[in-house]
């Protein structure tokens, strides 16, 4: 014991970066600068006072006027229906361009690989134009239909990007698949489909869950993108926050922030939850 | 084994190339009901390749395989009536061991009840019983072939394929899953057909191997057989340790043959006859345990052979090395002229280490029946 305490007020070990000053100090740094603004945001939902400067008292108000402000309440329940929508189309897509990607052998294949990345490296803007002049010069959307049909635009280009996320995310946990698994399946009396149902889908399923996470979330919070090709009548949930925050930042918007932000935080942990830290895993793989 | 054997795999002269690459050249090879065959070979020879054709995941590019003189060269592997173990054991991770287990019966679409009976059986087979309801990735190595194994044994197959099924374990266990493998296999009575590269493996497990190279067949032969009276240089010298001379052929008699090679200060005699012509080039093999170590000292007479003539199977030289590996030791020993043989010797008593030393002058003497003549 008298050794073991005496260790301890000995010169940290190679290893023990967290007892050096300067890697506690650059850690309680990155720290404030992650999540001070979060945590401000979110406390000044719940502050009496029309401005965002002094804390006045808790309340609950600025909540019940988000949910009592109807457009908002239409902002978002747009927002959820593309996030939803597009995110099932592209993780099935998604999924599929990985198989093909990662399955066949086929003429121009490292340039397809390429192009698909073109989605994730095209700046934002960019892309919004072009799905501006797309929905106007080549496909113009109809902008009298009637809901969710208006939000075709929103959701068809939300697709287009999120599915290359999806597909890379899905590559990325198809490379570490065995092919003796397959061929075991098959030794053992398994044709293609049963192969599919039973070995390779099961082995995709961190890489799904993690591909249908990003697709939410990046359609969740999607700007830019949004803002070019939502039509006069149809608005998001972060298109309202920014005409919002245009005239103030009122505690209202944060209080819809805040919301927004336990929704995806809730979402993610979930996710985690449910797969076992492997979403994580075939995220990082993605990136 | 009093019945004929039945013949049960058939390859006909087959053949497969992968681009400009021969992987199997022409084999031609029958394997019989009830076996233990090892494919044998280092890496690279064909073997794996022979072996996935007969499982389906290859084709042949010319030739035909039958099994039970069915032609199966075209069948998909999910419909032949062989199984297989991979090296990697491919067991399905996701699954328990039990579903692991009953994945071919349930493709099959047998019944529940009968499924779970013979699930048990097959756990109970390979020693893993109570341990259905755990995850692959909650069983040992060891333990993950098991359920390989079981797997592959419950579909009830002709012939059950195993590539280089012990290559992943430690030594200790090899050896264990070796007898094992053995007692399984005469248990089931079903024909077992393994692939390895390791030599041990086949002499100890097989009924028969073949030893393969560079595609081709290059022996087919009893383990024993294949050790004492190898066909090639290649399998001499990929089968167990061996000194190798090339020579000429001086007499070629029924009951007699003398070898004369410049790599020895002495002639080989054999008490048998060799097939080759007069003056002709053969090769010498022997192996180092027949070669004996005698004390080479001052006012010693050399050893007498009883069964050579003098001047023929002993050569006079120095041990250089001396290797102690507890059952045994291993004599590196310069003869005259200075090529050096390895020569064995087993530590019968406690005290037959310190027999020789380093640098001692010895005799090294072999009998009549020992070396083994290749002709190519």
């Amino acid at each position: 014991m008298t050794g073991l305490a005496k260790q301890r007020r000995e010169a940290p070990g190679p290893l023990e970066y967290l007892r050096r000053w300067p890697i506690r100090t650059w850690l309680v740094l990155v720290t404030i600068f992650l999540y001070a603004p979060l945590i401000t945001l979110m406390a000044f939902s719940f502050n009496d006072s029309k401005r965002n400067i002094v804390w006045r008292g808790f309340t609950l108000k600025y909540y019940v006027q988000t949910f009592a402000d109807s457009d908002l309440i239409t902002a978002f329940g747009n927002s959820l229906t593309i996030a939803v929508v597009s995110t099932i189309v592209s993780v099935i897509l998604g999924a599929f361009t990985a198989l093909l990607l990662w399955r066949f052998r086929f003429p121009f294949k490292p340039a397809l690989e390429g192009a698909l990345a073109l989605p994730i490296v095209v700046p934002e803007i960019c892309m919004g134009v072009a799905m501006l002049v797309f929905f106007t010069e080549i496909m113009p959307w109809p902008t009298d239909l009637i809901w969710p049909l208006n939000l075709g635009a929103i959701i068809i280009s939300h697709i287009s990007f999120s599915f290359s996320f999806v597909a890379i995310v899905i590559r990325g946990r198809l490379a570490s698949f065995n092919r003796e698994l397959e061929e075991a399946a098959k030794d053992l009396g398994a044709g293609e489909w049963r192969v599919f149902r039973d070995i390779l889908i099961p082995h995709m399923g961190p890489g799904l869950l993690a591909g249908a996470l990003l697709a939410f979330t990046l359609s969740l919070d999607d700007f830019v993108i949004t803002f070019f090709t939502s039509g006069p009548d149809t608005s998001t949930f972060p298109v309202k926050v920014y005409s919002m925050v245009r005239f103030s930042v009122t505690p209202e918007v944060n209080a819809a922030s805040t919301i927004l932000i336990v929704l995806t935080v809730a979402l993610t942990a979930v996710a985690l939850r449910v797969s076992g830290g492997q979403v994580a895993l075939a995220e990082a793989e993605g990136h | 084994m009093t019945t004929p054997a039945k013949t049960i795999i058939q390859f006909e002269n087959v053949t497969k190339r992968f681009g400009k690459m021969i992987a199997v050249d022409d084999v031609r090879l029958s394997i019989n009901e009830g076996e233990f065959f090892a494919l044998l070979g280092p890496s690279g020879c064909g073997k794996t390749t022979l072996l996935r054709m007969l499982a389906g995941f290859e084709t042949p590019s010319a030739g035909r395989i039958l099994i039970d003189g069915e032609d199966i060269s075209r069948i998909p592997p999910n419909r032949r009536p062989v199984n297989m173990v991979f090296q990697s054991y491919a067991v399905f991770p996701h699954m328990t061991v039990a579903d692991n287990v009953a994945y071919g019966l349930t493709i099959e679409k047998v019944a529940a009840p009968e499924r779970a009976r013979r699930v048990e059986e097959a756990l109970a087979l390979v020693k893993l019983d109570g341990l259905g309801g755990r995850k692959p990735d909650q069983l040992s190595g060891g333990q993950r072939q098991r359920v390989a194994l079981a797997r592959a044994l419950i579909k009830r197959p002709r012939v059950l394929l195993l590539d280089e099924p012990l290559s992943a374990l430690d030594a200790k266990l090899r050896e264990q899953m070796r007898s094992e493998l053995a007692q399984l296999q005469d248990k089931v009575g079903i024909t077992f057909l393994i692939v390895t590269h390791d030599q041990d493996e086949a002499l100890a497990m097989a009924s028969r191997c073949a030893v393969m190279n560079r595609g081709l067949l290059q022996q087919v032969a009893t383990p024993g057989d294949l050790y004492e009276f190898p066909n090639s240089r290649f399998v001499a010298d990929f089968i167990g340790s061996v000194n190798m001379f090339e020579g000429r052929l001086l007499v070629d008699e029924h009951d007699r043959a003398v070898i004369e090679t410049s790599e020895l200060p002495t002639k080989v005699y054999l008490d048998h006859g060799v097939t080759g012509a007069h003056a002709s080039t053969v090769w010498v093999a022997l192996r180092p345990e027949k070669i004996e170590l005698h004390k080479r000292g001052q006012g010693t007479p050399p050893p007498d052979l009883e069964d050579a003539p003098a001047n023929h199977n002993l050569a006079a030289g120095v041990i250089r090395q001396i290797t102690y590996l507890g059952s045994e030791s291993v004599y590196d020993v310069e003869v005259t002229g200075g090529r050096t043989l390895r020569a064995l010797r087993s530590n019968l008593t406690r005290r037959d280490q310190e027999d020789f030393v380093c640098d001692e002058p010895v005799w090294l003497a072999w009998h009549a029946c020992s070396p083994a003549v290749l002709l190519s």
